[in-house]
């Protein structure tokens, strides 16, 4: 972008030209933008204030910031909030660590760490609703491979309905969800420790540093940007998990795997309150829109980001 | 030394074990349920490799015609819905993203960054977020349950996500290039389709992949705005089936391989350019 601000001399007198077809290129992916995204957004901050039922004919009235109000003023609300922080902490930090050790172990180049690499790629791509299946199949009372192998290896006496305990699901959606995010960060941050120079790391070798230092003093530092990156998309997508949510528990057991967005959920659609459903959705904006700048400030110094 | 080296060798190698099984174990398995039928599935100890294995849940799938539960058709059905969809939205995407991108990467004019920052955070909306007034415009203009509600739905982040991926692949077209081609006299739409879209098929390829791969991966608008076999896609028919008991489950399991094939074939094929184009998204995370 810096670049296309230098431009020759000779360009100028083509300027108006370049701006009329700058913005034909881009009026039709802005129309399309401002329709889907830029009104609904307005739209859903009016409903807000609304207490807006479900279906076209019923009246709406006026609320003011009673909805935000209500929320903020409701335990159950605070208690999501607790339950969507702890899935977000946890698996993102358990993500980044287990990514970044991954990584690592790849650069290190054992035997077959292109086949690892290659490997990763797989749990990625699957689909999230394919890969909370198939753990919701993991998990199963009457036939998962869970309760299979801890049964083979003679660790328990019964299936257990693993699903069930309400301090339990919590952690076993994460462990499902790291399946497909801790290649995520290990790809990310594998490409961020190639693309770091060598020279560096010898020059600490020959000066006596050993691996842990070398890792710790010298790639760790080096792999910050890289790794703030993943942290970012990783804290917005997992603040605003639903997808996976929704099919291993749909939210049970007794509601302790309700997350913020699901909650949003309930309220818009099963519930019927989209006022609610529409404040609700504006505090998970506000969460994301503040990680964003966040983020747009990283990507505006790529020199810093690409590690 | 040499002992050293081998038994670090032999040390790191062992590492790697237990992230293979991690990876691989969860997926053999649900293949090998996949292949066998409802009593086995339902045996303690489980048969992890199925006495008699069969591709009757595929070939159901693939013919839905002789197939006895609705499993199966349902996911017949879902899976080209799915392919329908997201390949609709890829090429509007790229039709419509990529000259977009290039004018904001590359034509100078007042609002580059700020249309660029601002399409950047739309990509931070949540999805719920525009839920509620696309789903009474969609309700009111009777386009729910049509694939057509999705393909404008799923706007809200592929061309977004587009446009962010497509520039990042231009900037890194050499300016010199455009200049010598607008000395030979060549118009900016030339320059654009005859210079910088040749040299970014690299980009283009791999825009096309992500944006698929998000487009397939979606669930929440099509929980919302499909439920009928009409517009259902792949990741409602797992999520509408599972938990039933009644249905047939290995059935789903080869439904949900079936799903998860498109998607991790691609990314393989395309897999170098994977990295980049994560950081450069964000979407799919």
């Amino acid at each position: 972008m810096k670049k296309a601000a230098i431009l020759p001399k000779r360009r100028v007198t083509l300027r108006q030209q370049d701006m009329r077809i700058a913005w034909l290129l881009i009026a039709p992916s802005l129309l399309v933008i401002l329709g889907v995204t830029l009104w609904p957004i307005i739209y859903t901050f009016m409903l807000s204030f609304y207490n807006a039922p479900i279906g076209i004919h019923q009246a709406r009235t006026f609320v003011g910031l009673g909805n935000y109000l209500s929320m903020l003023r409701d335990p159950a609300f605070w208690d999501t909030v607790k339950r969507t922080l702890y899935f977000t902490v946890v698996s993102v930090t358990l993500e980044l660590i287990l990514g970044l050790a991954i990584a690592q172990l790849i650069h290190s180049r054992p035997l077959g760490w292109k086949f690892l690499r290659f490997s990763l790629i797989i749990p990625w791509a699957v689909p999230t609703i394919v890969n909370g299946a198939m753990w919701r199949w993991i998990y199963s009372a009457d036939f998962g491979a869970l309760n299979g192998i801890l049964f083979q290896l003679g660790l328990i006496k019964h299936y257990i309905p693993w699903l069930t305990f309400p301090n339990q699901a919590m952690n076993l959606v994460i462990v499902a969800d790291m399946w497909h995010t801790v290649p995520f960060v290990a790809l990310i941050l594998q490409a961020a420790l190639a693309g770091l120079p060598e020279e560096l790391n010898e020059a600490a070798a020959v000066d006596g540093a050993n691996a842990v230092q070398r890792f710790w003093y010298i790639r760790l530092p080096l792999l910050r940007p890289a790794i703030l990156v993943a942290l970012i998309i990783r804290t917005v997508e997992a603040f605003r998990v639903f997808d996976i949510v929704y099919i291993i528990t749909g939210g049970g057991p007794a509601n302790h795997t309700i997350t913020i967005s699901y909650l949003t959920y309930l309220f818009s659609f099963p519930y019927g309150k989209q006022g609610t459903g529409a404040a609700l959705s504006f505090l998970i904006s506000f969460f994301t829109i503040t990680m964003a700048i966040f983020y747009i400030r990283l990507l505006y110094r790529p020199e810093e980001t690409q590690g | 030394m040499n002992n050293r080296i081998f038994l670090r060798n032999v040390g790191l190698f062992l590492l790697t074990i237990p992230v293979f099984l991690f990876i691989f174990l969860p997926v053999l398995w649900l293949f090998s349920a996949s292949l066998s039928n409802q009593v086995e599935l339902f045996t303690v100890p489980p048969h992890w490799i199925p006495q008699h294995p069969t591709f009757q849940n595929y070939l159901d799938i693939i013919f839905p015609g002789q197939a006895a539960s609705s499993v199966p058709r349902t996911f017949a059905v879902a899976l080209l819905n799915s392919i329908k969809i997201a390949s609709a939205v890829t090429l509007i995407c790229i039709l419509l993203g990529s000259l977009a991108a290039y004018a904001l990467v590359r034509i100078p004019f007042k609002f580059n960054r700020t249309l660029s920052i601002g399409i950047l955070g739309t990509r931070m909306i949540p999805e719920v977020s525009l839920l509620i007034p696309l789903f009474i415009v969609a309700s009111r203009l009777d386009l729910l349950n049509k694939p057509i509600v999705l393909i404008i739905a799923y706007m809200t982040f592929a061309l977004p996500y587009t446009i962010w991926m497509m520039g990042s692949f231009f900037q890194t077209v050499p300016i010199e290039l455009e200049d010598a081609a607008y000395l030979d006299g060549c118009s900016r739409l030339g320059i654009l389709f005859r210079v910088v879209m040749p040299i970014s098929i690299p980009g283009i390829i791999s825009t096309t992949m992500f944006v698929f791969l998000v487009a397939w991966d979606e669930f929440f608008y099509a929980l919302i705005f499909t439920s009928t076999l009409a517009a259902k896609t792949a990741p409602v028919a797992i999520a509408e089936f599972i938990g039933r008991y009644a249905v047939n489950v290995n059935g789903m399991m080869a439904g949900g391989i079936m799903a998860a094939l498109p998607p991790v074939i691609l990314a393989l094929i395309f897999q170098r350019y994977i990295v980049s184009g994560m950081t450069a998204g964000a979407v799919k995370g």
